[in-house]
């Protein structure tokens, strides 16, 4: 019999022997895969079957994020829009986990995710206006490109600050406990954001709360130019979460079948058992971190050629997809040729439509515009009438 | 003091410009609505003039009855009184109490978060009694880490809930400063109005009794850059409760500001429910000599200058300002445009506070009224020492606010 001594927090065994916990653990945390890289269901894995209509859909999908992602960051080096960050090598994520998920599942993202509001029913119109702030766009004009948000499609806005979503996420969960609904919160993050604080109070929080909140971690290998090996020295980022008594997973994050399993299941979980679940994603960040950034600098083009290549998700999904007979090399040209097209359709119009006028720079402040604000507007509505000059052509009051 | 109450379906002031929300997705059933009234409570001060209150921006109910025309008389008030002083005396933290408590129980949507808030009631008694009342879900202790449940209150309130969220002291959501700032206060903008924020921030602050540096500190200098927030400071029980309610009805992020010296404060508050407007500052001393505009502790200060002062021949008009953002410039003007002086009395530092902007507002607006430059009494720029008397030399006091009335009215 094992002898226990009684702490506030419960009973504890004792031992004379001093012994320290290894600061790791002598094999990794083996990753869930369910397709190799042939696109071949590897024998005997556990997955959730996916019909040809789903399969089909999400293919689709991840081939028009791809086609999406090239040319809007095209657009950003015409100068047609100021910014723009691609997804490049997390197609598998973003779709599959789309998915996997209900309707009324709050997603709160990081910024790689735009394939979760694609899958949702948001037009490549609707992400055109917004990287064009032009008059349509939801956010109105008033945040950068890819800062997409949907209150309709249950996807938060995108605010820039890093891993401020986290703790949010345990918010929702909490509030969706409190209504008692049958749905949970999802929230994205990179590796290197889950050195922020906030990371560490987000899953604290939501499993002291018993929150319904699902945390995915695209573990990319890169936080701009900080490699992994550079941002923390665990075994990434699923071995956290027993720390916090969160119940974790890794996952192949480039196979979109054991992506979609995992989801689906760890969703079952946060709502029927009310309790936070870790999904830990590796996959790779093929493009830069945004368009600001030139990852040459800091590493390898045949590594970046490599991930490109050979353990690209798209391929690997299009491979097993084909081989069931759903998808043939006439739907491919015609999937994205229809995608290239519509997508240069939706940026001209986007780039033609008109801007926001000045008064939306003073609205939505509050629910009510306060007098210092109507004031403000006054003044710099005087302004622009004094002196049109000075303004760009195009900009109206 | 008799309390008549006007209760009328004013006209609506302003449509609420987020209409988009699917309620069905993401909110409980019984809220939404698109028009806004305003209940304007007027309340009759014992010198017979009317005060009116006018109500920011409700979100109409469509649960509560409305009543158009009913005027209770001063015979009906007095026949539903059992006391023979209506109203009834309570401390300015059972105050608060009394709002949350009264604001939970109207809206099922409103819950508290914070540490300690739960069954140990919060450390300065707000809170106290409400977890037993509707349950640990609802009144919830959160680990600590300010800027989680800061967060945590963020996201809830984007999905329905009305979170009041408690900082144990208000120098600790310096931690929460990033979702304050960057969450809280942009996010209706940035997400061009899809999504609003309407939680309270509240708690403790300014100079206690040695209670350190890090525990003495001024938040609203800080915070009141903040594009898309609100903040109010309580120093009444009366004005305490009112603002409570109006803030965890308002859909903007309000911060209330309370003082730890001023918990336990009695007063008489009307048993009738009523709201103060998170706008307006309040009269608490006509006067014709000299505005003192001034809020939170420093009022109490200012009024036992005040008498010092009437017994010097002055005749001193002292405003609790109450709100910090935006200022009562309407209220303050017409103070300004009568007795052409001004002395600010603060306890934010002198640089970058609270005085310094309402010293700049004034100058920009109403400089032509002024017979003499604006003067603001604040601490200095130091750190709130520890020992008794150092900290008692960092606070503006009574007798300086008396030099500084007579200065200004040479």
């Amino acid at each position: 019999m094992i002898p226990e001594l009684d702490f506030p927090g419960g009973k504890v065994g004792y031992t004379s022997e001093m012994k320290f916990i290894p600061e790791s653990s002598s094999r990794r945390i083996p990753c869930y895969r369910v397709l190799d890289e042939d696109g071949r269901i590897i024998p005997d894995s556990d997955f959730i079957p996916v019909s040809e209509k789903l399969a089909v859909r999400m293919y689709e999908q991840m081939a028009t994020l791809q086609v999406m992602d090239h040319i809007f960051y095209e657009a950003q080096r015409q100068g047609r829009i100021s910014f723009y960050l691609t997804s490049v090598g997390e197609e598998a994520i973003n779709i599959a986990s789309a998915a996997a998920l209900s309707p009324d599942d709050v997603v709160l993202p990081q910024y790689r995710e735009p394939g979760v509001l694609l899958w949702r029913g948001f037009t490549l119109e609707e992400f055109a206006n917004q990287c064009f702030g032009n008059k349509a766009d939801y956010g109105k004009g008033r945040q950068m490109p890819i800062h997409y948000g949907s209150n309709r499609l249950n996807y938060f806005t995108i605010s820039s600050p890093i891993a401020t979503q986290l703790p949010q996420a345990a918010g929702v969960g909490y509030s969706l406990k409190m209504d008692k609904k049958n749905a949970c919160a999802v929230t994205f993050i990179g590796d290197g954001g889950t050195s922020e604080g906030d990371f560490h109070a987000g899953l604290n929080f939501a499993a002291v709360m018993e929150a319904p909140v699902v945390f995915i971690c695209r573990n990319n290998g890169w936080a701009i130019s900080t490699h992994i090996s550079e941002q923390f020295r665990s075994d990434g980022i699923v071995v956290k979460g027993q720390a916090y008594g969160i119940r974790s997973i890794r996952v192949d994050g480039n196979d979109a079948l054991a992506v979609y399993s995992t989801v689906r299941s760890a969703r079952e979980m946060a709502v029927t058992e009310q309790r936070p679940v870790l999904i830990e994603m590796m996959t790779y960040r093929v493009g830069h971190h945004s368009t600001s950034d030139d990852s040459t600098k800091y590493r390898a083009a045949d590594e970046i050629q490599y991930w490109k290549m050979s353990r690209n998700p798209v391929n690997r999904f299009r491979k097993w997809v084909e081989d069931n007979g759903w998808w043939s090399e006439e739907d491919e040209s015609k999937l994205r040729s229809n995608a290239r097209k519509q997508l240069l359709q939706a940026i001209q119009a986007a780039e033609k439509w008109e801007k926001q006028p000045l008064t939306e720079l003073f609205n939505d402040v509050y629910d009510v515009k306060p007098k210092n604000l109507e004031e403000q507007e006054l003044g710099l509505k005087e302004l622009v009438k004094k002196q049109p000059q000075d303004y760009p052509p195009g900009f109206h009051v | 003091m008799s309390a008549i109450l006007l209760q009328g379906a004013g006209a609506a002031t302003s449509l609420s410009p987020f209409n988009s929300i699917d309620s069905s997705k993401l909110v409980a059933p019984s809220r939404s609505s698109l028009s806004v009234r305003s209940k304007r409570y007027i309340v009759a001060g014992s010198d017979g003039t009317n005060k009116s209150f006018g109500a920011s921006s409700l979100v109409a109910r469509r649960s509560e009855p409305l009543i158009p025309n009913a005027v209770a008389t001063k015979a009906d008030t007095a026949a539903s009184s059992t006391s023979s002083k209506p109203g009834h005396e309570l401390l300015l933290f059972e105050a608060l109490q009394e709002g949350l408590e009264e604001e939970m129980d109207r809206d099922p949507h409103v819950c508290v978060m914070g540490e300690d808030v739960g069954h140990y009631g919060g450390s300065y008694k707000v809170t106290k009694g409400l977890a037993d009342k509707f349950g640990d879900l609802r009144v919830l202790d959160t680990p600590i880490c300010e800027n989680a449940f800061t967060g945590m209150g963020i996201g809830a309130a984007m999905t329905g809930l009305r979170p009041v969220i408690e900082g144990m002291n208000m120098g600790f959501l310096l931690l929460a400063f990033n979702q304050i700032s960057n969450n809280c206060g942009m996010l209706h903008y940035t997400s061009g109005g899809q999504f609003t924020i309407p939680v309270v921030i509240r708690g403790p602050g300014g100079v206690g009794r040695q209670l350190g540096a890090e525990h003495s500190q001024r938040l609203e200098s800080y915070f009141q850059s903040i594009p898309g927030i609100q903040m109010v400071a309580c120093s009444t029980p009366y004005n305490a409760k009112g603002l409570m309610k109006a803030a965890i009805r308002s859909e903007n992020p309000v911060i209330l500001f309370e003082h730890v010296l001023l918990y336990n404060l009695k007063e008489t508050i009307p048993d009738e429910e009523y709201i103060c407007n998170l706008e307006e500052a309040e009269m608490v001393r006509p006067g014709e000599h000299i505005t003192i505009l001034t809020y939170s502790r420093m009022r109490y200060h200012v009024m036992q200058a005040a008498k010092t002062l009437v017994n010097k021949g002055y005749d001193p008009e002292v405003i609790d300002i109450r709100s910090l953002k935006p200022f009562d410039l309407y209220t303050i003007g017409n103070s300004v445009k009568k007795t052409h002086r001004v002395l600010i009395v603060e306890e934010c530092m002198r640089t970058g506070g609270i005085g310094a902007s309402l010293t700049a507002a004034i100058n920009e607006n109403f400089h032509d009224y002024l017979d003499a430059p604006v003067m603001c009494l604040s601490s200095q720029d130091v750190p709130t020492p520890y020992a008794g008397t150092l900290e008692e030399w960092t606070v503006v006091q009574p007798a300086q606010i008396v030099t500084a009335v007579e200065q200004l009215c040479q």
